[in-house]
C-alpha cells in the first residue's frame, strides 16, 4: 500500500508476516503486508484488538522483528541490525508515545525527558537547554521538577511527548496516546501531535481505537486479522 | 550511556522497607565478618607485639615452646657468655634466665570457672631486657621474697590478682605488690616473680628459656651455629618476636577459619535475600525496563544499572555492618593459646583494612546477588515486557 503523497517513504514494509507462538499454538498476526509511509505523514492504524496494529508499530520502531519480509525505516533495513544497532537506531530515529505514558516514576519530568539525550554526545548544559526547549513546546516549562505522580494524566502524556521529541527523531510512534485520558486532555494531546507533524515535520504513526483521534490523521488504515482491509485518505488539515 | 545514579538511589528509597530488610541481612554478615577478623587480628597482634626484634630466646633443641623446654644453669651461663650477647652498663651480659609454669586460677566473680595462667620467674634485669614494659602500680617484687607482679589484664579477670591480694601457688601465698603494662602484648596476661624463689616453690631445677639482648639481630645465625656446634648445650635460638608470632598462628588460623565458615553460611542466606529483592525490583519495574530499552538504552546499560543498584543496596548493608561492629573495638576478651595452654587476654582490633574488607565483601554480595536479576532484566524482549507491563 503506497504512501498517498508520493513523497519519499520513511517506512517501507514488504511482504511482512508476523507469527507468535503461544505454547505450541501458532498465532498469525500479520500476513504478507506491504505498506509505505511518507516522510511527514500522519498515519492512524485502527482495527479490533489482535488485528496487528501494535505489531506494526513494534516492527517499524525496531522493538520486534518480522517472521518474514523486510522492514525499512529511514533507509535502514532493520533486519540487518543486531540488538545493539537496533537500540542505536531507536535512539536516533524513533520517539515513543505510550498509552500509559511509561514515565519513570522516580525521576522528575526534567530527568524523564533528559533520558534519550543521555544516549547522545551532548554535554550537561546542552542537554538542559534541549529539555527546557521541549518542555516549553509541550507547555510544561514550570513543571520540570515535578515527579509523574504530581502531574495529571494529560500532563504526564505531554512529558512523554517531550521525551519522544527531545532527541529530534524523524518518526513518532504512538500507541493509543489518548486511551487513558479524558476528552479535554485527549484533545490537547491530539492538537500537540498535529502540531508536531505540521510545524516540526515529524512522521507520526498512531494506533487508536478512537475515531476522533483518527480524524487528525492524513490517512487511516483499518486492519482485521493481520490484513489491511481499508485505507481512508484525508486532506491535510 | 549510563542511566543516572538517581534512578537507582531513588528506587532504593522508594522501596525503603525492602531495602532496609535486605541491607539488614547484609549488615549482619558484614558485622560477623568484621568481628571475626578483628578477633583474629587482635589475638595475632597481641602475640606479635610480644617480645622484641633485638632479643633472642633460647630453648632446648626440639622444643616449640617454653613449656616443653629446659636449660641447665650451666648451659645458660655458657650461652649468656656468647660474643653475640650485648652487655649492660655493669659489664654483665644482658641475659635473663626464665622459668615458666602454668597455674590454674579461679575467674573473678565466677568461682566455678578457672583457666591456666602463665607464671614467669625472672630476675631484676627483666625491665632492662624488656624496656617496653613499665610498672603501672606498686613496685617490682623483691628478690627472695614471696612477692609477684601481674600483668594489667589479670587483676580484673582472676581472683587474687589485684594489687595487695594474695595468690596461692606452689603451696605458698604470694602477695601481689605491683601491676605492669606490657603495651597490650601477651606479657600482660602473665604473673612475674623472682625466678630463684619460684624454682623450689614449683619443684623445678632447670630454666625454661634464656632471653638474650643481641648486639645485632643479624648475629643470630652465628649464635645458632655456635649453639649447634657445642654438644653440651642442646639449645636453639630464635628472635623473640618471631617466637611469639609463631605461637599465634595456629589459633589465629582456627579463629579465622571458624569465623569465615560462619560468614559463608550467613552470606549464602544474604545473597538469597539480595537476589529476592533484586528479582522483585526487576519484576515490579518490567515496564520501566522495557521503556528504557525502547528509548534506545542498550541491554548492557540496563544490566549495569541494576548491578549498580544491587551493589548500592549491599553497600548500605556493608556500612551498617561496620557501624554495628565498631563499638567492640578495644573491647577485651581472652582465650587459651593452644601453643602455651595458657590464657591470653587480647582486644578486638578493628583496622581500616578490616573495615575495607567488610565493605568489599558487601560489594561482592551485591555483585553476586544482582547478577542474575540484572541479566534477566537486560535480556527481556522489549515488546513482550511492554505488553506485560
Amino acid at each position: 500500500m503506497d504512501s498517498p503523497t508520493g513523497a519519499r517513504p520513511i517506512i517501507a514494509l514488504r511482504g511482512v508476516s508476523k507469527t507468535y507462538w503461544r505454547d505450541t499454538i501458532e498465532v498469525p498476526v500479520l500476513a504478507q503486508l506491504d505498506l509505505d509511509v511518507a516522510d511527514g505523514e500522519f498515519l492512524a492504524l485502527m482495527g479490533p484488538s489482535g488485528s496487528g496494529k501494535s505489531t506494526i508499530l513494534n516492527l517499524v520502531s525496531g522493538i520486534d522483528s518480522p517472521t518474514a519480509g523486510r522492514v525499512v525505516v529511514a533507509g535502514v533495513d532493520l533486519g540487518s541490525l543486531d540488538q545493539a544497532a537496533l537500540a542505536a537506531f531507536r535512539a536516533r530515529h524513533v520517539g515513543f508515545i505510550f498509552q500509559s505514558y511509561n514515565l519513570i516514576p522516580v525521576l522528575t519530568a526534567f530527568q524523564n525527558v533528559e533520558l534519550p539525550l543521555l544516549l547522545t554526545g551532548l554535554d550537561r548544559r546542552q542537554r538542559k537547554q534541549h529539555v527546557l526547549d521541549v518542555l516549553g513546546i509541550v507547555g510544561l516549562h514550570g513543571r520540570s521538577e515535578h515527579y509523574p505522580r504530581q502531574l495529571s494524566g494529560g500532563q504526564e502524556q505531554r512529558v512523554a511527548i517531550a521525551r519522544a521529541i527531545v532527541s529530534d527523531p524523524s518518526l513518532l510512534v504512538a500507541d493509543e496516546p489518548t486511551g487513558d485520558l479524558d476528552a479535554a486532555s485527549a484533545t490537547e494531546i491530539l492538537d500537540l501531535l498535529g502540531r508536531l507533524n505540521r510545524e516540526f515535520g515529524k512522521t507520526v504513526v498512531m494506533v487508536t481505537h478512537d475515531p476522533r483521534a483518527a480524524e487528525r490523521a492524513h490517512r487511516v488504515l483499518h486492519l482485521d486479522k493481520g490484513v489491511l482491509v481499508e485505507s481512508v485518505r484525508r486532506d491535510r488539515p | 550511556m549510563r542511566l543516572p545514579i538517581q534512578y537507582n538511589l531513588r528506587n532504593l528509597v522508594v522501596r525503603r522497607t525492602m531495602t532496609l530488610m535486605t541491607a539488614g541481612g547484609i549488615a549482619l554478615v558484614v558485622a560477623v565478618l568484621v568481628l571475626t577478623l578483628a578477633l583474629a587480628h587482635g589475638f595475632s597482634a597481641t602475640l606479635v607485639a610480644t617480645g622484641r626484634a633485638d632479643n633472642a630466646i633460647v630453648l632446648r633443641s626440639g622444643s616449640d615452646s617454653e613449656m616443653m623446654s629446659g636449660l641447665t644453669r650451666e648451659a645458660a651461663r655458657v650461652i649468656a657468655a656468647d660474643p653475640a650477647v650485648a652487655r649492660g652498663a655493669d659489664g654483665e651480659p644482658l641475659a635473663l634466665s626464665e622459668m615458666v609454669v602454668l597455674v590454674n586460677l579461679v575467674r573473678r566473680g565466677n568461682p566455678t570457672a578457672s583457666s591456666n595462667v602463665s607464671v614467669r620467674g625472672v630476675d631484676s634485669r627483666v625491665l632492662e631486657l624488656r624496656p617496653d614494659i613499665a610498672l603501672r602500680e606498686g613496685r617490682l617484687f623483691r628478690s627472695g621474697m614471696d612477692e609477684v607482679v601481674v600483668g594489667r589484664n589479670l587483676g580484673r579477670r582472676f581472683e587474687g590478682c589485684a594489687l595487695g591480694e594474695k595468690l596461692r601457688m606452689g603451696g605458698r601465698d604470694w602477695t601481689v605488690v605491683g601491676t605492669f603494662d606490657a603495651g597490650g602484648s601477651g606479657f600482660d596476661s602473665e604473673i612475674w616473680g623472682d625466678a630463684e624463689a619460684f624454682l623450689p616453690a614449683f619443684d623445678r631445677s632447670v630454666w625454661s628459656s634464656l632471653t638474650l639482648r643481641l648486639k645485632d639481630p643479624g648475629a643470630l645465625p652465628a649464635l645458632q651455629a655456635r649453639l649447634e656446634a657445642d654438644p653440651r648445650l642442646h639449645a636453639t635460638a630464635r628472635i623473640e618476636q618471631e617466637y611469639y608470632r609463631a605461637q599465634s598462628r595456629q589459633l589465629a588460623a582456627v579463629i579465622r577459619a571458624l569465623g569465615l565458615f560462619l560468614v559463608v553460611v550467613m552470606a549464602a542466606g544474604a545473597i538469597f535475600g539480595a537476589l529476592n529483592t533484586m528479582y522483585a525490583a526487576v519484576g515490579s519495574r518490567s515496564r520501566e525496563i522495557a521503556t528504557l530499552l525502547a528509548l534506545g538504552f542498550p541491554p548492557r546499560a540496563i544490566l549495569a544499572s541494576f548491578m549498580v543498584e544491587s551493589v548500592l543496596l549491599c553497600l548500605v548493608g556493608g556500612v551498617l555492618g561496620c557501624l554495628l561492629a565498631l563499638p567492640v573495638h578495644g573491647m577485651s576478651t581472652g582465650t587459651t593459646n593452644w601453643a602455651s595452654f595458657s590464657e591470653v587476654a587480647f582486644e578486638f582490633r578493628l583496622t581500616p583494612g578490616i573495615l575495607a574488607t567488610g565493605l568489599l565483601a558487601s560489594v561482592f554480595l551485591g555483585l553476586v546477588g544482582g547478577w542474575f536479576p540484572a541479566r534477566a532484566a537486560a535480556r527481556r524482549p522489549v515488546s513482550e515486557a511492554l505488553r506485560a507491563g
